[in-house]
């Protein structure tokens, strides 16, 4: 498990934290992702955009080690420097050494687990070490039950941001919708990323969840995280992300800021369903040969 | 408001004829071959037939009759206390337990440490015999087989079919090496805890990586391969005569219990010479070791590795997006629960004196899978309870010789074991879908430990 030096020209440069190169997916037949590149900066939340079945779930699945790429190589820079080759990582390794939590489309809970057991058990890889791997543990040494309290003040830390302390000692299972999503995510954060991943963490909120969503992911970025994030939605995305990408049949069709990205005629095209020689059209006349 | 309710009842009775009609056809055909029929070998040992159609009339009776009455009276019954309850507006758990309810535990810990006195005083030295091994230490065995394997499924949520495999394992392991080793018990016991666990690892290791329907298959195919394994190597286990002859435990090498020994231990206490005491100080071992596996089960699902085990059980994919290595968790589990199996397995061997391929068959795997299941899948308490139920019950019916009087002289109480056993399964877990303990505790809490209602938890995927 030690860090993977990476050796390839360029490296990455400082302030990017996630970048994926040439990133393949295919299943049978189907080219789920073709030779998608992007970068993700430090301290931004980066959103991963585009129309269902795009292919977002899938990049996400190959940054996080649930799929094995195709091809492509997706390279992570921790904040002190070190990266990590993440396609050649396992799943869990991803997140125990390269930092990267993740959420799922469909939420994953303990759902027979009380809200506060979620986030105790995302911090397995802290206390397992502290409990000399369970054996010192059972003596009942000082370090280890240090350990456990940290753990709880680092619970109920998150639970105050996102507004659970009340539900602490009740099954996830037994949440609202919304209240379920922000556990998803304190729990990822309890794993203590430099890189959290949302897959679509606003679908099905209603607003005032969809707020309280905001506000929970606003006080992860200031804790100096930085985030990547699927939506389909556009709407919600441009308020808070710094930095766009958008997929459309697992290939690029823009990247930029929010408003470079809102203007792009071809993202237009993809969101509104527009006929393809209309695209051309549109195109022709607004594209100056800058972008691909 | 009377005609509705008269015009409801008489539909009710209808409806009860109805189906009670219907149950007796149903029950006429399962039945009229099985019952109705039955061949036998006459003089000339030739086969023939005979009809048996007073008999077949009683089976469709009872299924007809049963049937109305359950639509006709028990249901309605049911129906109505549940409105009136619901009526009251009384919760279906009152806050205010019972003063036996709050203290269970420990009321049952002090009848287990009085039982084997409680049974010497009312029936004798001898006759406490039967009560301490065949119902005391027998159930204890089970209560611990349980536990151990509760650890695998009831925790982890992987579906192991093959448990008494490491049963057979620290069986096998004390009869061989305190016969080549001369090795005392108590140094045994926990290598053959060891010797299980590492077996457990070894076969864990390859089948871990599959999940559910396969795992279950892999394990039980597992359990019959360490069967084969000791019916055929010969050389080593003697094969299907199995080891005889195995030492019995001393009190911790002071005592003995061989009689010819000068510190025999009744003799050094100046009581009369019976294997009584040998039992009773069975009785007491093998219920040290059931509580040591309840504190171990209680102490580990409180510490990370526990409450990884139990996340498992909920969701294997976000155990591993929150970096817990999965499968050193599972192999963890699977080794924790094979030690008590190796520990329980020794026991065993020393307490019979005997050990053959014979004692661990599938069946045992599936009665200990029951026993946790009915119990409750992680529930220490429930699994407890379904043991003394499911394996007191059986062993009770071999005190039922008054059923002979009933069903003729023929009738062997012993072989409806099985029956009855899936009988009560079937009963307990219509109504107990979750086994007598369907709840979880909390391994910790801010303000309050709730328990978790059993609709919430999940029974793993493998
Ligand atoms: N495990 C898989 N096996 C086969 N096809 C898959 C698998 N996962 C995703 N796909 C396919 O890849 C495409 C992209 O899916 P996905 O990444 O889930 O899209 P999005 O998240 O953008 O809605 C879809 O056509 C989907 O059917
Ligand atoms: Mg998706």
């Amino acid at each position: 498990m030690t860090p993977e030096t990476n050796t390839m020209t360029p490296t990455i440069t400082g302030d990017t934290i996630l970048k994926v190169e040439h990133l393949s997916m295919k299943f049978g037949g189907l080219m789920a992702i073709n030779d998608f590149s992007f970068e993700a900066r430090r301290g931004d939340i980066t959103a991963l955009i585009g129309p269902n079945g795009a292919g977002k779930t899938t990049v996400f699945n190959c940054i996080t080690g649930f799929y094995k790429p195709t091809m492509g190589m997706i390279t992570l820079r921790q904040g002190d420097g070190r990266e990590h080759l993440l396609e050649r990582l396992k799943d869990f390794e991803i997140t125990k050494s390269a930092k990267v939590a993740r959420t799922f489309q469909n939420i994953r809970l303990f759902s027979g687990l009380t809200v506060l057991e979620n986030l105790l058990v995302a911090q397995h890889n802290v206390l397992m070490k502290a409990s000399g791997y369970t054996i010192l543990g059972l003596l009942g040494l000082p370090t280890y039950k240090k350990a456990v309290g940290a753990s709880i003040e680092k619970a109920k830390y998150w639970l105050d941001k996102a507004d659970l302390t009340d539900r602490a000692d009740d099954p996830a299972g037994d949440l609202p919708y919304g209240a379920q999503r922000r556990l998803e995510i304190v729990r990822a954060m309890c794993t203590g990323p430099e890189l959290l991943c949302l897959d679509e963490p606003a679908a099905g909120l209603n607003p005032r969840e969809s707020a309280a969503l905001n506000t929970l992911l606003h006080s992860i970025r200031s804790e100096g995280v930085s985030i990547l994030l699927i939506e389909h939605d556009m709407s919600v995305v441009m308020e808070i992300s710094d930095h766009v990408v958008v997929l459309e049949y697992g290939q690029k069709i823009s990247d930029g800021t929010p408003d470079h990205v809102k203007n792009d005629p071809k993202v237009i095209a993809a969101y509104l369903g527009v006929e393809d020689d209309e695209v051309d059209e549109v195109i022709a006349v607004e594209l100056e040969g800058g972008d691909r | 408001m009377a005609a509705p309710s008269e015009n409801t009842s008489s539909g009710l009775m209808v409806k009860a004829v109805r189906e009670g009609i219907f149950a007796g056809v149903i029950a006429l055909g399962m039945f009229i071959l099985y019952v109705g029929i039955e061949t036998y070998q006459d003089i000339d040992n030739r086969l023939v037939w005979r009809t048996r159609w007073g008999l077949l009339a009683i089976f469709v009776a009872v299924a007809a009759i049963g049937r109305f009455l359950m639509v006709g009276v028990i249901k309605p019954h049911l129906d109505r206390r549940k409105l009136a309850k619901a009526k009251s507006g009384i919760l279906e758990i009152s806050e205010e337990k019972s003063f036996f309810h709050r203290h269970f535990l420990k009321i049952a810990l002090i009848a287990l440490l009085l039982y084997p006195m409680a049974s010497v005083w009312l029936f004798g030295t001898q006759g406490s015999l039967k009560y301490v091994d065949n119902f005391g230490i027998q159930i204890l065995i089970y209560v611990m087989l349980a536990w151990g394997l509760n650890i695998v499924v009831g925790l982890a949520g992987l579906l192991d079919l093959g448990y008494v495999a490491f049963y057979a394992v620290g069986a096998y392991s004390y009869a061989l090496l305190s016969a080549h080793l001369g090795l005392s018990f108590w140094v045994l016991l926990p290598l053959a805890g060891i010797l299980a666990a590492l077996w457990g690892v070894i076969l864990g290791f390859p089948v871990l990586r599959l999940r559910g329907d396969y795992l279950a298959i892999v394990t039980l195919a597992f359990g019959e391969i360490i069967r084969l394994v000791l019916i055929n190597w010969t050389d080593v286990t003697r094969g299907t005569f199995g080891i005889s002859g195995i030492k019995k435990a001393s009190v911790f090498g002071i005592w003995s219990f061989d009689v010819g020994s000068p510190n025999y231990f009744p003799k050094a206490f100046g009581l009369a010479t019976s294997s009584a005491y040998y039992k009773i100080f069975l009785f007491y071992v093998i219920l040290a070791l059931c509580l040591l596996t309840a504190y171990v089960t209680i102490r580990l699902r409180r510490m990370p590795i526990g409450r990884a085990w139990e996340a498992l059980r909920e969701d294997e994919i976000a155990c591993r997006s929150l970096g817990i290595n999965t499968v050193t968790t599972k192999l963890t589990a699977f080794a924790t629960g094979a030690m008590f199996g190796g520990f329980a397995g020794s026991f065993f061997a020393t307490r019979q004196g005997f050990v053959s391929p014979e004692s661990f068959v599938f069946l045992e795997s599936a009665v200990i899978l029951a026993i946790v299941v009915l119990g409750g899948m992680g529930s220490l308490t429930g699994i407890a309870i379904a043991a003394v139920v499911m394996v007191g019950g059986t062993e009770l019916l071999r005190e039922m010789a008054f059923l002979k009087l009933v069903f003729g002289p023929d009738f062997t109480p012993e072989l409806y074991r099985m029956l009855l056993f899936g009988l009560a399964m079937v009963i307990v877990m219509l109504f107990k879908p979750r086994g007598f303990v369907g709840t979880r505790e909390p391994t910790a809490f801010l303000k309050e430990r709730k328990v978790v209602s059993g609709s919430f938890t999940k029974e793993g995927h493998g």
